[in-house]
């Protein structure tokens, strides 16, 4: 209870009562005062993208003011000498002009392509946790579809953006987005002269970019992110599996007025950050590079972070192209184009209904699993950051060779290799490590923890002291829910109707999935153990709660309603 | 600091009943106690709101340097003393400025921090979570009322109007991609062509001289353009061709066929010891720049095809497909190097259309 209340100024009283009187806001934004947002580390991942985006929006404005979105060629003279009485496009004119002639214009454009960097990696960061912890369940699949399409516009803005200054590092990573884009079968070459307005490099490529990047692509993700950000708070916050927390309810603090300090906090910290990158870590210095030229390169040429993969993919392939009827089809080109990002989000967008294809389950899920818990979901994870990440490192190849004085090719070849082989191991280690960090929550529960003192008991032998886990440790281990194994092959229900795994062959692959979901280390029954929990079994999840080990009767009755 | 860590606050669901007996008989939910508003620990939070005040404050001073620092530092070659290097100077505003922004922000982030951590009791709120699904009740109601609104509507009664209004509005759905025709002009066979012709003189790329066969050494590599063509960056981006200088009896032209095509066997060398190649890989279009005089290989920088000299252009490593077309050259009546003809194949990557 306060000592005193705080007394509302007149004039907010005043101008309050104005609004209300014309919107009826007083009930509806009182609940919104009252919104409770539950608090983790990781929740903070996806609020780093949005800040940045704002970032983004106030420093790309500033940066449209000056830059000059054109291929009209003119001759420099300015502040940079070194490049006095060269030949170069006003954008790239322009872009030395904020560099060196405008007072702020380089902080501002380090900050703005700082946080285009930071942007895409908060969204990943976001989108492992989201993934890992298996926030992404029902009913949260539209929001994790909507954070892919984020995901896929952001690498294409970001493309977009560093190619505008029309240098010779971007210069180049356009030739190669031209090149793939003309390799497409049937429609290729027409994509490639529509968007390029003819034959490259041609004239109209960066006045096209331009719009696109300050224009079509920053709306559609201002309207996709008000779209993640209403159902998100529609659909209420997911919570983290800690005592107290259960499906029924939101334990955190309330949106007026921690959550506006806390926003406060966080947008300058972000914002301090990306101003320090700025001030002392140079980005993109397009003056060193020169002008673009179609016949000149430099080595270690390597695009922003997040297009990586893609550069990776170009480099690891062989020499693959293939006459289909008469018509060239270059897979050497189309397999890096489509078939990474085709996996990955692909995989991403149908995960959250194979896993329910695959477990039967249709429950809503509002607390978050351990990643140990969902053994398959973390090892698949796993795998698909291996994947991803080896592509991207061999986008480096070159850099790698030089650093690391290992022969190029023999890089690539290691590369290629692993591509293939690590994932796959890297699944299997994966859900050991997840079962066996099981096997030691089963084992906390059965034995407790172990203190560090040992005993020596009166017929010589030793034994260590134990203590039971406390209810907050409990709870945590007790938030392990299996799903539900379904019923073997073969054996219709009470009905008559043969279990899913009969039919066909889907039914059967089916079965196989269910088998490597439901694998779980079983606790024994009774774990309240000789330690002695003095308060039975508080269940975070109160009569929810589906107990540890697939099959308990308690778990199936929570499934069986959601099937029709 | 401990002490101010642990949840103060009461612990209670929004929309229930407080603990304490009231009275719930009324359709009006009870009024909900108001939240602790004051930290547990007085003397600590005063000593951190003289912290974070200390922080605004020095945000404030900050930010006063980013403007001074924005009047006093000028940049660009016309504002700065003569002789004085631009780059410096825009470097040292980019410090200044940067400086002075960094800590504005991060003083009021760090400032809105210890406020939000040490100066706010620590309260937890619980607020129910009910399933999504609306009742079956609220379900069948709307399946009643948007079934009346379609009977009122005569969609479903008359297929006539339903099918006419689809038809109406195809042409208008294909109307926006009909409209993106003119952003540029037909493929059509202009990815086959060169502007080299016979007896265009090949130029170099740096001064724009034409060459003579005598006049580099061998072991050595030039980037060669056609002549006239320098500004014209599309020409460019096709026809630039890498000219390479071997001893006698370096060259080998191996005869390769892709089925009953003859790929990669035409020597159209000069005295068997001057060739040309496409330098746009056939890979996705990089300048092939990069030449290693010991092992005659051609590397582009961009996804590390390798291509042999003396052996065609022919692939040894990496992504590219297909060997660097070769430009058959020959001497003109003044003894220049010149084209014989535009490439026998389409040069840079491959597309559907090539064949």
């Amino acid at each position: 209870m306060s000592d005193e209340a705080v007394k509302i100024p007149k004039a907010l009283d005043g101008l309050g009562g104005w609004f209300d009187d014309r919107f009826h806001g007083a009930r509806g934004v009182r609940v919104l005062m009252r919104k409770v947002f539950p608090d983790h580390w990781t929740f903070m991942l996806g609020e780093i993208a949005l800040w940045s985006f704002v970032i983004l929006l106030l420093t790309g404005t500033y940066l449209a003011f000056f830059f000059v979105p054109s291929t009209q060629e003119v001759v420099y003279h300015g502040s940079y000498t070194k490049l006095n009485g060269i030949q170069m496009s006003q954008a790239y004119a322009s872009t030395l002009n904020i560099s060196f002639d405008i007072r702020g214009g380089l902080l501002i454009r380090q900050i703005h392509h700082w946080a285009a960097d930071l942007f895409m990696v908060a969204i990943f960061a976001h989108m492992l946790r989201v993934f890992f912890t298996g926030a992404y369940r029902k009913p949260r699949e539209v929001n994790w579809l909507i954070g892919i399409t984020l995901l896929l516009l952001g690498m294409i803005e970001g493309l977009f953006g560093y190619s505008l200054p029309d240098d010779q590092l971007s210069g180049a990573g356009l030739r190669i987005f031209q090149g793939v884009l003309q390799g497409i079968p049937i429609v290729g070459t027409y994509l490639a002269f529509f968007l390029f307005g003819g034959e490259f490099p041609g004239n109209s490529i960066v006045p096209r970019m331009y719009i696109i990047h300050v224009f079509l692509i920053p709306g559609l993700i201002l309207a996709l992110i008000t779209a993640h950000l209403f159902i998100m708070f529609w659909q209420k916050h997911t919570q983290m599996p800690v005592l107290g927390n259960t499906e029924r309810n939101v334990v955190g603090q309330p949106f007026w007025p921690y959550f506006v300090l806390k926003g406060q906090a966080w947008f300058f910290f972000i914002f301090g950050s990306l101003a320090v990158l700025a001030t002392f870590a140079q980005i993109n210095p397009v003056w060193l590079y020169g002008p673009y030229t179609p016949l000149a390169i430099s080595s270690a040429s390597q695009p922003d972070w997040y297009m990586g993969i893609l550069e990776g993919a170009l480099r690891i392939m062989p020499s693959w192209e293939i006459n289909f009827l008469g018509h060239t089809l270059t897979l050497s080109v189309l397999i890096p184009f489509a078939v990474p990002l085709g996996i990955i989000f692909t995989g991403a967008a149908l995960w959250p209904f194979f896993e329910q294809w695959a477990t039967g389950d249709r429950s809503e899920h509002h607390i978050n699993d351990r990643p140990r818990n969902a053994p398959v979901r973390t090892g698949t994870g796993v795998a698909a950051v291996c994947f991803y990440g080896i592509l991207w490192a061999e986008g480096a190849n070159d850099v790698l060779a030089d650093n690391f004085q290992v022969p190029l090719y023999t890089i690539t070849w290691i590369a290629r290799i692993a591509v293939i082989v690590v994932p796959i191991g890297a699944y299997f280690v994966t859900k050991r490590i997840c079962l066996g960090l099981q096997r030691h929550d089963t084992s906390l529960l059965t034995h407790g923890v172990e203190i560090g003192i040992i005993k020596q008991l009166p017929d010589g032998g030793y034994v260590e002291e134990e203590r039971p886990l406390t209810p907050e440790e409990r709870g945590k281990i007790d938030s392990k829910k299996v799903p539900l194994a379904l019923p073997a092959r073969g054996h219709p229900d009470d009905n008559g109707v043969p279990a899913p795994s009969s039919r066909g062959v889907m039914g059967w692959a089916r079965g196989v999935a269910n088998r490597a979901f439901t694998e779980t280390v079983a606790v024994p029954d009774g774990h309240g153990n000789g330690h002695g929990h003095p308060d039975g079994h508080e269940a975070i999840e109160g009569p929810e709660h589906a107990g540890v080990g697939a099959g308990e009767p308690g778990e199936s009755g929570e499934h069986g309603g959601e099937e029709q | 600091m401990s002490e101010i860590e642990e949840p103060a606050g009461p612990r209670r669901v929004i929309g229930t009943p407080s603990p304490a007996p009231v009275a719930v008989d009324t359709a009006e939910k009870p009024a909900e106690p108001p939240l602790v508003t004051d930290p547990p620990n007085k003397a600590h939070a005063s000593r951190a709101e003289r912290l974070v005040a200390a922080l605004f404050v020095l945000a404030f001073l900050a930010g006063c340097g980013f403007i001074a620092a924005y009047i006093g530092l000028e940049v660009g070659s016309s504002n700065i003393p003569a002789g004085a290097s631009a780059v410096d100077a825009a470097f040292r505003s980019n410090l200044a400025l940067g400086l002075a922004l960094s800590v504005i922000l991060l003083a009021i982030g760090t400032g809105s921090l210890i406020w939000v951590r040490h100066l706010t009791p620590n309260i937890e709120i619980e607020e129910e979570r009910h399933e999504l699904k609306s009742s079956p009740k609220d379900r069948a109601a709307f399946k009643a009322e948007f079934a009346d609104g379609a009977a009122i509507s005569q969609f479903t009664k008359r297929p006539l109007l339903r099918r006419t209004l689809l038809l109406a509005t195809v042409p208008l759905a294909l109307a926006p991609l009909v409209l993106l025709r003119d952003l540029g002009p037909l493929p059509g066979t202009s990815l086959r062509y060169t502007v080299w012709r016979k007896g265009l003189r090949a130029v170099t790329l740096g001064g724009l001289n034409p060459l003579r066969p005598g006049d580099f050494q061998p072991g050595s590599m030039i980037t060669m353009i056609p002549q006239g063509y320098q500004d014209d960056a599309n020409a460019l981006a096709k026809a630039g061709v890498i000219l390479i200088k071997f001893e006698p009896g370096q060259l080998n032209f191996p005869d390769r066929y892709s089925g009953s095509t003859l790929i990669a066997s035409m020597n159209w060398s000069i005295d068997n010891s001057l060739v040309a190649y496409s330098k746009i890989c056939t890979h996705v279009g990089c300048p092939v720049a990069l030449y290693e005089q010991t092992t005659h290989h051609i590397l582009c920088p961009c996804h590390q095809s390798t291509f042999d000299a003396t052996n065609g252009a022919w692939v040894i490593f990496g992504p590219a497909a297909r060997p660097l077309p070769q430009l058959p050259l020959m001497v003109d009546s003044d003894g220049y190097l010149a084209a014989a003809s535009d490439f026998p194949q389409p040069v840079g990557p491959s597309f559907w259309e090539r064949g």
